[in-house]
């Protein structure tokens, strides 16, 4: 970049031409570069930080198919084909970790999904302004709030000494009052009331966006030809969400398998690992504390590529049924 | 908005019932989620016998702040809360000015190669080299235990990237080329011209950011291991996860009068408060629709 910048550089694409009648792509390329070199130069610090820190992994990635030794580098490891993906099919730990991910998949499609979309049209629904603001004001705060202030928060209210939620479950299920949290009964359903109570307010945003879009004449000509509320919820409001929604299905899917490492790891604990064990956080265990880099990297890239697969299928999926994909 | 009331009128009973029922169901549920902060509020303030018996409260029958005084008087929680508020500054500061400088050229529809570079920044929205490539990353750079790694890996949200181009291209061209027609040299007319009509932009993008860096608990937990360079969200796990060891976390020697449960009530008030006192302006910022792209962060 630097040499661009010298003055004396400027003549020297002066008379290429004359030597080519036609300046040839690499010359014009240059003149490119010289002329909006400003512009060039903002752009480098951001390039070097998509090259090390977005690009650098993904060919670190490659290591998921060798046997990672750090003195040799990422190209000096020798190559060893599939190896850690078949000891991930076939190792012990697949079944539990599959299946503890794709049932808070389900549960995250069943019950955090459709959750914003209910709140928003409820929030729709409300005729006084100041109760709306107010409601929103209020819900959208815990988005903001860490994973690690949630899971606190959680294990006080869970807590088996003095935990108020810990008393409604034992008034419910009896018994003696209990250390709820660490148990892997409950892991899935704390996983999911921490979902909900966390993202549920800032999911309706983009609803109550979409909302805000539907024509008001057709709430007008609805009434005219005599539909009611419910009729006019039906008939319009519904409808006016319903591209929305598709996105956000879209992009919920190609994340079906993230499932929140911070979230996971903060609230595992030596007693509910066979129902908290998931890909993300098995990732960290082998990887960081096991210090096996290329089995750790093999299991990252499984999930990156199904969730890839998931987000494009789902995509597709939209533009069959007649909707409008993301892409 | 206006439409509930002006175009909108229901007067059936059903109608009606729906509409209290409505209300008390919105209300519920803004009440289910406050109340679990009102009452680690009410409980930084309680006493440490309070805490065991009364199992919700939201007002301490006895006002104490035993819990507050010892925390402020260890080294371990003031280091900590020093430390990230430091690598919050810095890193706000980084990340926007990053931020910024790569979202202006991407924002020229002339730039000849914007195309490529622009694929480049969207393709890793939907792929990333994932947790143990990029912690392969930060080792060989040397970062490991260092701040800059808190910093430097999440420098650039490529989401928020796209939002602050979207911003600039909306910016009128007429301008600029008035400013680069007097002399002005490209980096002249951002300084100049763009960034003084971009404030509302960067106060937005620098409260998420702050927001983010001081929320985060995955770049510690990946690349700290010296205690003496723990944020306040380690120091908050450490202190709340289940069998923590409190005394021993905070370096301190076992006392009768060492409030156990109150110092964890504490350590989320303070780790907590600095975001409520900017959710105001981040609400006003939102609402406004700023960020509707970056809604699945």
């Amino acid at each position: 970049m630097a040499t661009d910048l010298v003055p004396g550089a400027v003549p020297d694409t002066h008379r290429q031409p004359a030597e080519h009648p036609t300046p040839g792509k690499a010359a014009r390329r240059f003149a490119a570069v010289l002329r909006y070199r400003w512009l060039y130069l903002m752009l480098l610090p951001g390039l070097v930080y998509f090259a090390l820190f977005r690009y650098w992994p993904m060919y670190g990635l490659s290591i998921a198919f060798k046997d990672y030794v750090p003195f040799l580098g990422y190209a000096g490891s020798p190559w060893v084909g599939l190896k850690h993906f078949e000891e991930l099919f076939t190792g012990p730990d697949f079944a539990r970790l599959m299946v503890n991910t794709l049932i808070l998949a389900l549960l995250t499609v069943l019950f955090v999904f459709p959750a914003p979309i209910v709140v928003a049209l409820l929030l729709n629904e409300l005729r006084k302004r100041l109760v709306k603001q107010s409601v929103q004001a209020l819900i959208y705060i815990p988005h903001f709030l860490s994973w690690t202030i949630v899971a606190s928060l959680t294990y006080l209210l869970f807590s088996a000494d003095f935990g108020v939620l810990a008393g409604f479950i034992h008034d419910l299920v009896g018994g003696r009052q209990s250390d709820y949290v660490a148990q892997a009964a409950w892991f899935r359903p704390i996983i999911v009331l921490q979902l909900l109570w966390k993202q549920t307010g800032w999911g309706t945003i983009i609803y109550l966006a979409a909302l805000a879009t539907v024509d008001i004449q057709l709430y007008e000509a609805a009434r005219v030809d005599g539909a009611g509320r419910w009729r006019q919820f039906w008939h319009i409001t519904l409808p006016g969400i319903r591209p929305a929604i598709v996105v956000m299905a879209i992009l919920t899917s190609g994340h079906l398998l993230d499932t929140g490492f911070e979230q996971i790891w903060l609230m595992t604990t030596s007693l509910n690992r066979s129902t908290a064990d998931v890909f993300d956080t098995y990732v960290y265990y082998i990887g960081i504390t096991q210090g096996a880099f290329s089995y750790s990297t093999a299991v990252g890239l499984f999930k990156g590529v199904v969730g890839l697969v998931l987000i494009f299928g789902s995509n597709w999926l939209a533009k069959r049924l007649g909707q409008r994909g993301l892409f | 908005m206006e439409r509930s009331g002006t175009v909108r009128h229901y007067d059936s009973f059903g109608s009606r019932v729906f509409d209290i029922l409505n209300v008390v169901v919105l209300l519920s549920l803004a009440a289910i989620t406050v109340l679990p902060l009102l009452y680690v509020l009410a409980g930084s303030f309680a006493t440490e016998a309070e805490i065991d018996t009364r199992p919700f409260f939201l007002w301490p029958q006895k006002f104490a702040t035993e819990a507050y005084d010892y925390i402020f008087a260890t080294d371990t929680f003031l280091r900590a809360l020093l430390t990230t508020v430091g690598v919050t500054l810095v890193g706000t500061a980084v990340q926007v000015a990053l931020t910024l400088t790569m979202a202006y050229p991407l924002a020229k529809r002339y730039l000849p190669g914007r195309a490529l570079f622009l694929n480049l920044v969207i393709f890793t929205l939907v792929f990333s080299g994932g947790m143990i490539p990029t912690y392969l990353v930060v080792r060989n750079l040397g970062l490991l235990d260092s701040y800059w790694a808190l910093i430097l890996p999440l420098a650039i949200n490529p989401f928020y990237l796209m939002i602050v181009k979207s911003f600039f291209q909306e910016l009128p061209e007429a301008l600029e080329e008035a400013a680069r027609i007097d002399g002005c040299t490209e980096l002249g007319v951002f300084w100049r011209i763009v960034l003084p009509l971009s404030k509302p932009v960067i106060a937005t993008f620098s409260l998420f950011y702050a927001v983010g860096i001081w929320n985060d608990y995955m770049s510690p937990l990946l690349y700290i291991n010296d205690s003496h360079k723990w944020t306040l969200q380690v120091l908050v796990r450490q202190l709340t996860a289940p069998n923590a060891d409190a005394e021993n976390v905070l370096n301190q020697l076992s006392s009768p009068t060492f409030p156990q449960q109150g110092l964890k009530f504490a350590v989320i008030v303070i780790a907590t408060l600095p975001i409520l006192l900017v959710y105001p302006f981040l609400q006003k910022h939102f609402a406004k629709g700023v960020l509707i792209g970056s809604v699945k962060e």
